[in-house]
Order: C-alpha cells, then structure tokens, then sequence
C-alpha cells in the first residue's frame, strides 16, 4: 500500500489522533483535567525517576517479566489433524502469572504513580470483568489512597470472586443498574463520578480507550507485554515470531504485545474480537460489525444503530462485552497492518478445556477467544512457524460462569 | 434579529427550558413550556450513553427510547414546533454521536430544516471542533459552547471563538440535576465571563426552585431549568403538560420580575 507511513509507532498525533480516530470527546468539565494528564504524562516521559519507579514494582511487586513458555502439547494436539507440515509453534506470554492475575496490573501501576506525581487522593475506575478493577484496588491499597470501582450489576453477578477480593483489598465496589448493567454502563458512571469530582480524583481507566492520552498511555504501560516477549524469544530462538494473537475487549493487552512490532514487518498480527453468539446475532465485535462513532472520549468503530444509538454488546466474558474498541486499533485496522477476526462463546469455551488439559493452565475466558482463534490459525501455518499468544489472564475469576455454561453445579 | 438575539433583547433574564424529546407527549409540554412563558426551549435528545446527564435525565432518555423515539421523530417534533411557535428560538442539546453518525453537515441541514436555531452537544470541547461546529456555522446554526467552573482563563477564548446564541455557563462541576451551585460563586463567574464576551449568558445545571431562578436571573441572562421539569413528565405522564405550564408559570414569574426588583 502506498500510503503506508514510515513508522505504525508514531501515533498520535498531538491531538491524540489515530488517522480519524481517537482525539478528546469529554465534556468541558474534564477537558482542563485531560490537558493536565497529558502535561504530567509527558513529564513522567522524560523523568528517569518515573520510569525507574515503574521498572522497581513491576519487577518486585508484579512479579515481571511473566515468562516466555512453549506449549508443546497444544502444539502437538493441533498438529494431529493439520494438513502434512503444517502446525505452528504456539508460545505464550503468561501474564496470567502477575500478581492479581491478568495484564491489568501493568497499567494500574503506572497511572497511580501519575496520580501520585498530580497529588491526586481519590481513584476511581470502572470494570468489566473484575481483573481491572482488582488490580486498581491492589495498587490503592499498596499507595494507600481511596477506591471506588464501578462495576455493572450483571457482571458483579457474573464475577463474584472477583467482587468479594476488591472488597477485601478495601475497595469500594459500586453496582451500575443502568444500561445492560455491564461494562460500558459501568464506564458511564465513572465518567459522572470524575465530572464530579475533578478536583481531588484520578481516573484509571482500564483499557487502551477514552480521551487522550489515555490510549497512548495505557499502550506504553501495556507495551512491556511487547517489549519482553520480543527479547525473550529472540533470545530464546534467535528469532521473530511470526504472528501474533490477542484478545480484545477495548484492546490493551493487544496493543501492549502488538505495539513493540509493528515495525516489523515479518511479523503478522491477529485481534481476537468476542462474536459472542455469532456475528449475526448478539455480540461483542466492534471491528466485525460496528462503525466508527464517538463515545467515552474518543472516536473508534461502535456498535451502534443507524442512529448512533450504542448497542449492547454481548460475550460470555466479561472483560470483552464492551460495544467499543480503543482507537488504535481501529487505525491499525484501517491501515491494514493488524488482522482482526473473531470467537464465539462456544468456541471459547472449548478453547479454554483445551488449554486445561493439554497444558495444565487455566485461562481467563478473554484469552481462551485468542487460543480460539489459534487452533485454526495453527493449522494453516508451516511447522517451523512461531505464534506467540498473549495469555493476558488466569481462570479462577471463570471458573462460576464456566461450569454454569457446560452444565456443572460446583 | 435572530430568534435568540429578540429572546435575549427583552427587558428581563430569559427562561431557558429542557425537556427530553419523545419522553411523553413533547409537542403539547413544549406548548405549556410556551404557554407558562419560556423565552428558549431546549429539546434533549436521548443517547443511549448520558455520560453527563443525572437519573432525572438518564430516566427521561429510557422512556423516550422506550416510545421508540428516532431521531427522525426528534427533527419532526422540532418542525412541528416552529411551525406552531415562529419566534421561540429552538436548541437541540445532546451528545456527539447521534449527531454526527450520518456526517455533521446532514445533521446541521436537518436542523436548519427543521426550524432549529442553535446546538449544544455535550462532548465535543473546541479541540475536537472540526467534528461538528464548521457544519453548523456554515448552515447558519448558532453553536452554543459550555463554560464550566473548571475553564480558566486561558481556555475561555477558544471556548468563545465560535460560539453564536448565547454562552451556557455550567454552574457546578458535575451532572444535571444533583447539586446546586453557591450564589456567590455564580455571581463572580458571571462576571469573569462577561469581561470576555458580549454574548448573552445562561446559567443552569442544578436550578430547582424559582427562588434560585431569581437569584440567578439578577445577574445573568439567562436561567436553565431542566431536571425538575422532566420530573414533572416522570410524574405525571399523560397530564404533565398542565403541571409543566403552572411550574413554568412560577418560573417565569421569578425570573422576569427579578430585574426590576434589583433595579
Ligand atoms: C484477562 C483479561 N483479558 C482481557 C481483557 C480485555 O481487556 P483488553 O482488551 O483491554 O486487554 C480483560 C478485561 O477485563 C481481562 O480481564
């Protein structure tokens, strides 16, 4: 394509926009607030000390780097019924392993060290699936500063383990009954929150979305995902994969594997949406089935009627059921340079027994769409191939919904 | 003269009236609005997402899309009204999206089309401008900006540069319909803003009572009210519009007469 830009590193733009995506869509109200992040953030950029401080705790608190694992069995199982040759290499990044247990706890270390640097005393953030809003009460209780989390009513029903363990992190956990009461309800009620509250309160939004400069931010905590498995598996194998995959639900744990990359350009990559009951029927792929549209602060593909009205989404995992994709994404798709696809419910949730069994791990269901869309990628690709899969979380949070959905009383 | 330019030329602050559009029968509670004497009318159109918006509001928008309310419904129910009322100026306030889904210049042309004077949109701040306010300068619909209690100085010139109809100052920072803001501090940014703009300025977000309204139309030209109206719709259903016009007769009341008691 000709109108490739030189670098897919470089975005945003000043104004936080990504090709027409992205940009600052918050009431005046918050706008000063935003101008105010961005300033901090860049400071934080050039100040070695944030950093430092940042490296220190994902280090000796996060339990960084998560390892680079080959999974073998899995690469044989899929192997059994590929065509002569054929069957990638399958490696995880286990972010699974972080304390809290998903990539979540990435961003939320570095956005309370900026609340910090903005003497902010107040957080607030919003939740889907729970692995945001625990790692975000895990870093208020380690820096001591209040939380109220605002959860969909749905899904504190859907997650109760995770619900009971922000509490016991000293959380305040708020049930959101507007809306379908999940994930992007939860959003609009800390969005009223922060509006009201501006002067002493920081917002840490959980996803690479919303107004600038949270997508850029959250990329670059989230980009460490990237950054390791990129020396690891050079060290490892001295060289590139071949494709990426992640899940997406606003998309940071993508963006963090996919964004040290993008300049590489042997490297594939593939966005695993959630087509929850099937692209023609309820689910939660913006990219497959939405339009671009503005909402909680940023332009990006929706789920939306012809109206711009938002649909609701739907996916039997939480962390993915959100009608929005963050915006970067929505540029990267547009410019051709990532792939995105989808995984049902259903095939979901084979995904997931067939990482139980064929490793001995236990994923989160937003990962098993990613291992979802592995088992046919694999097959399709030369032995020799590498794929590397971000396995951004573990399943204990699933384990309720999991065994209602194959029929078990546990 | 434009519409606002006559509504805000009277001799008294202007009463400034939100309702949400197809929560009810709109057509007859923006004739009480009208009857019980309103100087401009706001029609809300719901969004699935009112991010700035109370559970007055919020509750408003979920009955309107529970009537099936488009926003094909929304433009008639404004064409209906300008055919009816020639010189009541009309403002639709809503949020980005359903504004600018089928592209920011059919929106501005169905406004024009529509008999609408003027458009707040809540989310769009003057960074992202180009989303809608070209579109709607070039079709001759006034933008109407929000100036909130967090805009400094520095922003205030950007925040005007644009703008038409009049200046909306939001007195709290938060979402319509909870808190009230202090006289006092009303007082000071209505003056801070005058010192910037010759636009007629319009205080709401939080106005209940005619008592407020009156405070506030002593010093600004213009008073919103909003959440306690749609309640008066949550409440009365089919027979609001008689509550709405002996409420907005009290409104109108305080306000209008305010100016003379201070003179
Ligand atoms: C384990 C896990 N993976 C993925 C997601 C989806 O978010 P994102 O697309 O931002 O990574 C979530 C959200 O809750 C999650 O908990």
């Amino acid at each position: 394509m000709s109108t490739q830009p030189n670098s897919f590193r470089t975005q945003p733009d000043e104004r936080g926009h990504f090709g027409i995506f992205g940009g600052r869509f918050v009431a005046e109200t918050l706008m000063p607030l935003v101008l105010d992040l961005e300033r901090e953030y860049r400071a934080a950029q050039s100040d070695p000390a944030f950093a430092a401080e940042f490296d220190d705790l994902l280090t000796h608190y996060v339990g960084r780097p998560s390892p680079l694992y080959y999974a073998e069995r899995l690469t044989e199982e899929l192997r059994k019924d590929a065509p002569a040759g054929k069957g990638a290499q399958i490696w995880f990044k286990r972010d699974e392993l972080n304390h809290t247990g998903a990539h979540k706890i990435n961003n939320c270390i570095g956005q309370i060290l900026l609340a910090r640097r903005m003497g902010k005393t107040r957080i607030i953030a919003e939740t889907g699936a729970g692995q945001h809003g625990v790692a975000t009460a895990t870093v208020c209780a380690r820096f001591g500063l209040p939380c109220v989390i605002y959860m969909g009513a749905r899904d504190m029903e859907r997650q109760q383990p995770n619900v009971f363990r922000m509490k016991l992190l000293g959380a305040e956990v708020i049930g959101v009954e507007s809306g379908a009461r999940t994930l992007k309800d939860a959003m609009n009620e800390a969005l009223r929150d922060w509006v009201a509250n501006v002067h002493d309160t920081f917002y840490i939004i959980g996803t690479a979305a919303g107004p600038h400069p949270y997508p850029e931010l959250v990329r670059d905590f989230q980009s460490v995902i990237g950054k390791e498995a990129r020396a690891q598996l050079l060290e490892r194998t001295g060289r590139l994969p071949d494709l990426l995959v992640a899940a997406i639900g606003g998309g940071s744990n993508a963006i963090g594997l996919f964004h040290p990359f993008l300049d590489d350009p042997s490297v594939r990559m593939l966005g695993v949406e959630a087509a929850g009951h099937g692209l023609d029927n309820e689910h939660a792929a913006s990219l497959a089935g939405g339009a671009p549209g503005i909402l909680h602060g940023n332009r990006t593909y929706l789920l939306q009627d012809e109206d711009g009205q938002i649909d609701e989404a739907h996916s039997i995992s939480a962390g993915l059921d959100y009608p929005g994709i963050g915006p970067e994404h929505a540029w990267l798709r547009d410019i051709g340079r990532v792939e995105y696809t989808s995984a049902t419910d259903t095939e979901a949730l084979g995904a997931f027994q067939l990482l139980c069994r064929t490793e001995g791990i236990i994923p989160a269901l937003e990962p098993s769409h990613a291992i979802a869309a592995v088992t046919k990628v694999a097959r399709e690709m030369n032995r020799d191939a590498i794929i590397v899969v971000n396995l951004c979380g573990r399943g204990d949070k699933d384990i309720f919904t999991v065994a209602e959905a194959l029929g078990t009383r546990i | 003269m434009t519409r606002f330019a006559a509504a805000f030329a009277k001799p008294h602050a202007a009463l400034v009236t939100f309702v949400t559009a197809g929560d009810g029968d709109t057509a007859a509670v923006l004739d009480a609005l009208v009857a019980g004497g309103a100087d401009v009318i706001e029609l809300g159109m719901p969004f699935t997402d009112p991010m700035a918006d109370g559970p007055a509001i919020q509750a408003a928008n979920l009955r309107s899309f529970a009537a099936g309310t488009t926003t094909a419904d929304i433009l008639a129910i404004a064409k209906g009204f300008r055919a009816r009322h020639a010189d009541i100026p009309l403002v639709l306030m809503g949020y980005a999206n359903p504004m600018t889904v089928r592209g920011a210049d059919w929106f501005a042309a169905a406004c024009k089309d529509s008999g609408v004077d003027g458009v707040i949109c809540v989310d769009i701040p003057f960074e992202e401008d180009d989303s809608l306010g070209p579109a709607l300068r070039a079709a001759g619909v006034d933008q109407i900006r929000l100036a909130t209690p967090t805009t400094d100085a520095a922003r205030l010139p950007a925040v005007l540069d644009g703008a038409g109809g009049f200046l909306y100052y939001v007195s709290v920072a938060g979402i319509t319909g909870l808190q009230q803001a202090a006289q006092a501090s009303i007082e000071e940014a209505v003056a801070r803003l005058r010192t910037q703009t010759d636009l007629p300025i319009a205080v709401g977000f939080g106005v209940r009572t005619p008592e407020q309204a009156a405070n506030i139309a002593r010093v600004a030209d213009g008073v919103v009210v909003g959440s306690a109206l749609v309640e008066l719709v949550a409440q009365h259903g089919a027979d609001a519009p008689r509550h709405i016009e002996s409420f907005t007769r009290s409104l109108a009341a305080a306000i209008h007469g305010a100016k003379e008691i201070a003179a």
